[in-house]
């Protein structure tokens, strides 16, 4: 018999699922005292909780790592008003977080958004979900309405369903698809320089980031960071999924191992490594998956916390095909606006397809190294520089497989399926080439 | 002395008159490293730059303190 232990992280997600139908309002309220927001422009409090989210050290858990106080100082000058974006678009096909966060914790994401709103002087917020969340809309609408009902509303709230492609959640991409329907990303050269709908400063935060917002603004930064590390305090939502008995998402604090978090999900099988913080992270091997999951420990191995994502890859999983599938899905979720993206991804497809086939010439793997290094950082974004971290960490972490391939030998994980999901995407937008 | 990639569409100017600083990928694309322009290529970099029918070369002026540097580097002012 399997012994459930009793998750002792629980700041994010209700304890008690919410009974469907049932007010989420009053289910919140009862977890967390409810928080008074200034309606106008309240200098006073706005320092208190700029002075506290400074304090706690959180980082933005969109996938950049970003500490969340910095990006209110250039949010919050120009002299029109700004507006909050809540980002829960959640294009890494391998994560649940966000959406599972919209529909159980709905007036947490709202109460972060209320606050970030208020300390900025932003006079809306807009909520942007994936065109096919429909559960985490209709709950997120729902929980309007309700805080509409209660009175408590300070600043218009709209929900926005762009496509859900995945590089439609990068957020000048999203900043874009408001403005003008076209989710390109920018070239951003000075980032204190504020993203803008109709010259309105937008500030956009992950769903999740919000929600912690809305935790330090209530229980102060203290409290905050009794969980994590130093450098990343606090818990955070993880999508565990792959060679696991109950995949799902989880709540853990900065710093647990790896093993740990699968481990919670349930492993039967022999792992080979596990995929980590998205399809634009990078694989751990097995025998380093005691690494603690926070920036630190993961730089080190050539990875990132990215998203939370730990996928786990049993042994009967080839990580070159996956790595393959990985590499052609992403080239088709290029914006199709820079070359060595819209070229160089597509390419690294090839060769990876070919390598796994066992049809590569003997310079495959060079070629790869290669285009890798000629694509790296050369995007308007970090797409491609996702793609050509996971590559760099295939190569290394499935060193034995990759020598396999290049031989045309089948590897150990041949007869094994694929533990990653490739959503249809959507009709790619973008200059033709 | 960057590119922007949006903009760029590998029209190749920039790396026919600077081929000392820019050479292009195997798919066309500029590659320009990051380090300053040295003080005798400058005015080829910006011949480079408005040979771009994209505006896609991008120059920034250096900061004071880093052009100091440069010349206590070359020995030579600045053109």
């Amino acid at each position: 018999m399997t012994i459930m232990t009793v998750d002792v992280t629980q700041r994010l997600l209700p304890v008690v699922p919410p009974v469907a139908g049932s007010p989420a309002l009053a289910a919140h309220l009862a977890m967390h005292p409810a928080l008074t927001v200034p309606s106008g422009d309240d200098p006073v409090w706005g320092d208190r909780i700029r002075q506290a989210v400074a304090e706690s050290g959180l980082l933005g858990r969109g996938g950049a790592g970003f500490p969340t106080g910095a990006k209110w100082n250039s949010a919050s000058t120009g002299r029109r008003r700004a507006m909050v974006v809540v980002n829960a678009m959640e294009g890494e096909p391998a994560s649940a977080k966000d959406r599972v966060l919209m529909e159980r914790s709905p007036h947490l994401v709202l109460d972060g958004a209320e606050v970030a709103a208020a300390v900025i002087g932003a006079s809306d917020i807009v909520i942007c979900l994936a065109d096919g969340a429909h559960g985490p809309a209709s709950s997120v609408t729902r929980a309007i309405a309700e805080r509409e009902r209660a009175g408590t509303v300070r600043r218009r709230m709209s929900v926005q369903r762009p496509p859900g492609r995945y590089v439609t959640g990068e957020e000048s991409a999203l900043v874009g698809w408001l403005r003008n329907g076209r989710a390109l990303p920018i070239l951003r050269i000075d980032k204190s320089v504020p993203l803008e709908v109709a010259r309105r400063p937008v500030l956009v935060h992950n769903a999740e980031t919000l929600a912690q917002v809305a935790l330090v603004a209530r229980y102060g930064p203290e409290w905050f960071r009794r969980l994590g590390t130093l450098d990343a305090p606090g818990s955070t939502l993880v999508t565990v999924t792959g060679a696991v008995r109950t995949p799902g998402v989880l709540e853990v604090e900065y710093g647990t191992p790896v093993d740990d978090i699968v481990r919670r999900a349930g492993v039967n099988d022999e792992l080979s490594g596990a995929l980590v913080g998205g399809y634009g992270g990078a694989w751990l091997d097995a025998s380093d998956l005691s690494t603690a999951y926070a920036p630190g420990p993961m730089a080190t191995m050539g990875a990132s916390c990215g998203v939370g994502i730990v996928v786990a890859l049993p042994a009967t999983s080839c990580g070159i095909a996956e790595t393959a599938r990985v590499a052609r899905y992403m080239a088709g979720q290029s914006a199709g606006q820079c070359g060595p993206c819209v070229f160089g991804l597509p390419a690294l497809a090839d060769d990876l397809e070919a390598l796994w086939a066992g049809s590569g010439d003997g310079g495959v793997v060079a070629r790869i190294e290669g285009r890798a290094a000629q694509i790296e950082g050369r995007g308007a974004c970090r797409h491609p520089d996702g793609v050509v971290r996971l590559v760099r960490s295939a190569l290394a972490v499935f060193a034995d497989d990759v020598h396999q391939h290049a031989s045309g030998r089948p590897c150990r994980g041949h007869a094994g399926g694929s533990v990653l999901t490739f959503p249809k995407e959507h009709a790619p937008t973008g200059r033709a080439r | 002395m960057r590119v922007d990639p949006v903009a760029c569409d590998a029209h190749g100017y920039c790396a026919e008159l600077l081929p000392e600083r820019i050479t292009l990928d195997e798919w066309g694309y500029p590659m320009v490293d990051g380090t300053p322009v040295e003080a005798d290529l400058v005015g080829l970099a910006r011949r480079a730059a408005a040979a771009c029918p994209r505006r896609a070369l991008l120059l920034e002026e250096m900061a004071l303190l880093e052009e100091t540097t440069l010349l206590e580097g070359t020995g030579r002012p600045l053109g």
